[in-house]
């Protein structure tokens, strides 16, 4: 009855994350008195995450590109084989999209978006979780003897630890997948929205998207992936895929700076995970302001490029 | 192409959330609904292809009577025909369950869900659909094309997009993407009128089975004060973040 933790991999190495994930694994499996056990897919070095009893890797050119159907399966085959009781995923665009699929497949519960070690409600074991969005949270109780965990990004945190764990490879049958992957094209050397520590984001506020440079260059400064709110992506100014917010990304990050952007409700949930909120804006009544932790009143065309100097000479400070 | 589209009832994006006084559900007093926005991407999607390349396009819900206005408005921005299943949606797998069964019986070629309801954020009936159904799968979808019996959509991932080829019969996740905010249609009155006298079946589900039960519910902590720092003294903010916030 231990716990089973699916650790992504990308170009062979483990995705950021898979330090959260393996340190909520191990804490879940600890509290059950069980074993954690991680299942990595074609990693060159999956002995280097630590805090886990085992490590089940798996090895096989067919999975080189990922698509859901083929990994789904060979996940429900893996968290079949080791009998574990839960199977913990994370929250990116790939796990998401196994949820559903690794759930109809092994017959278990999936509770997405889980934010919590669980806790005894009644005799019940209870995941706390987010829903509407952020705006409220459940506790929610599988119903079935295995059930799947999506433990959403940045809401446990990670416990290092420097023992590596035991390797175990294992050979598993890799389905052909009805979907095939024709091209991929991603952003190189760009913090993403789902990976930065740092996201800073605008909004109408800007002007237009000739002034989006002053967002680039602080976003550059702080490695910071760069984000907008609802109406500016509608416009056209900046892609959908920066669109933040309920109907768009969603942002759970360490520090969310919210430039020019006023904070309609939607907004709001859409980033509320983040741990520390920043907001600039030049009308003092924004209900941004009721939401953040550190703010400005002022105009972004003053304080930002003020602001990229000063974080320029701090980081030259303590680099 | 016969297409069905998921449709969801969900509250209104502005509207604050509140929990009924014992905790255990959502309380709707107040609340508007509207078609789930994830699912009105699907839905003018389907549209389009009824308009551009000729197909039967029907809508489901599943939700007791009270999901019926929505159901209408889909109705009215171009579906043919509604299906509502009867009964509270408890869990993503009793939505999923009772769809499929639906689907099952009606032979769709291409069946569309939002990605996610905004409620409670499940992210599996698309997936569960398609296992059941033995369908393929494309989650987050923000393009489509369907050739005969080919489809090409793009998907996308964390930090790019990829194109993904495969047959029908196919579920989509459906997102913002997969048509433009700007193609939204606002139902035009003679869309409203003919709503009206468009078949809504009624169906009632085999199984109630759910594998989650929400055991209670609760909002968040209301949040402290924010500390303002003046425009004048940007070094203060960074000094903040650096020492007290942690986050530099």
């Amino acid at each position: 009855m231990s716990v089973l933790v699916y650790l992504e991999s990308e170009n062979k190495a483990y995705k950021k994350t898979a330090n959260e994930l393996a340190s909520y694994a191990a804490e879940l499996a600890n509290q059950l008195n069980t074993e954690a056990i991680g299942l990595v897919i074609n990693n060159d070095q999956p002995e280097i995450i630590g805090g886990l009893n085992q490590i089940i890797s798996v090895n096989n050119e067919a999975l080189d590109t990922y698509t859901a159907e083929k990994f789904a399966s060979l996940i429900s085959v893996a968290f079949e084989k080791s009998g574990a009781q839960y199977l913990v995923i994370g929250s990116s665009a790939d796990s998401k999209y196994l949820g559903g699929l690794i759930s109809a497949k092994s017959s278990s519960g999936y509770i997405p978006n889980v934010i919590a070690l669980p806790e005894n409600i009644d005799g019940k074991t209870a995941f706390k979780r987010t829903v509407f969005t952020n705006k409220g949270y459940a506790l929610t109780t599988p119903k079935t003897k295995r059930c799947i965990i999506g433990l959403s990004k940045n809401s446990f945190g990670s416990v290092r630890s420097d023992s590596g764990s035991r390797v175990e490879s294992m050979i598993l049958d890799v389905i052909d997948d009805p979907v095939s992957l024709i091209s991929k094209s991603t952003v190189n050397g760009k913090a993403t929205i789902a990976d930065a520590d740092i996201v800073v984001s605008a909004g109408r506020g800007l002007k237009g998207p000739e002034n989006w440079h002053l967002i680039e260059e602080l976003a550059d400064v702080l490695g910071a992936a760069t984000a907008c709110s609802k109406p500016v992506s509608d416009l056209g100014w900046r892609p959908h895929s920066e669109h933040v917010g309920q109907t768009g990304k969603p942002v759970a990050t360490n520090l969310y700076i919210a430039i020019g952007i006023s904070g309609a409700i939607q907004h709001l949930a859409g980033i509320n995970a983040s741990k520390i909120k920043v907001v600039i804006n030049n009308d003092p009544e924004a209900p941004f302001f009721k939401a953040a932790d550190y703010g400005i009143v002022g105009d972004a065309f003053t304080i930002v490029p003020q602001l990229i100097e000063k974080l320029k000479a701090f980081k030259a400070e303590n680099a | 192409m016969k297409i069905l589209v998921c449709i969801s009832a969900v509250p209104d994006t502005t509207s604050k959330i509140n929990f009924t006084a014992d905790q255990k559900s959502f309380d709707t007093g107040g609340v508007q609904f509207v078609i789930n926005p994830n699912d009105e991407f699907g839905l003018t999607r389907a549209v389009w292809f009824k308009e551009q390349q000729g197909a039967e396009v029907h809508i489901a819900t599943v939700g007791e009577a009270s999901v019926e206005p929505i159901m209408r408005k889909a109705l009215a921005i171009g579906a043919d025909k509604a299906f509502r299943i009867n009964t509270h949606p408890l869990d993503g797998f009793l939505v999923a369950n009772t769809l499929s069964e639906h689907i099952k019986t009606e032979h769709y070629d291409l069946v569309i869900c939002g990605r996610e309801s905004i409620d409670y954020n499940g992210n599996m009936v698309p997936g569960l659909i398609a296992n059941h159904c033995n369908f393929a799968f494309i989650n987050t979808c923000t393009s489509l094309t369907v050739d005969g019996n080919k489809a090409t959509a793009t998907r996308e991932i964390d930090g790019g997009s990829e194109t993904l080829e495969t047959q029908l019969p196919l579920v989509v996740g459906a997102q913002k993407g997969l048509v433009e905010e700007s193609d939204l249609k606002i139902p035009n009155m003679r869309g409203i009128m003919s709503a009206r006298t468009k078949p809504l079946e009624i169906i009632t589900p085999s199984s109630l089975e759910t594998l989650t039960e929400d055991l209670s519910f609760e909002k968040p902590d209301s949040k402290g004060a924010i500390t303002l720092v003046d425009e004048a003294n940007i070094d203060q903010l960074i000094e903040l973040l650096h020492k007290e916030a942690k986050v530099l």
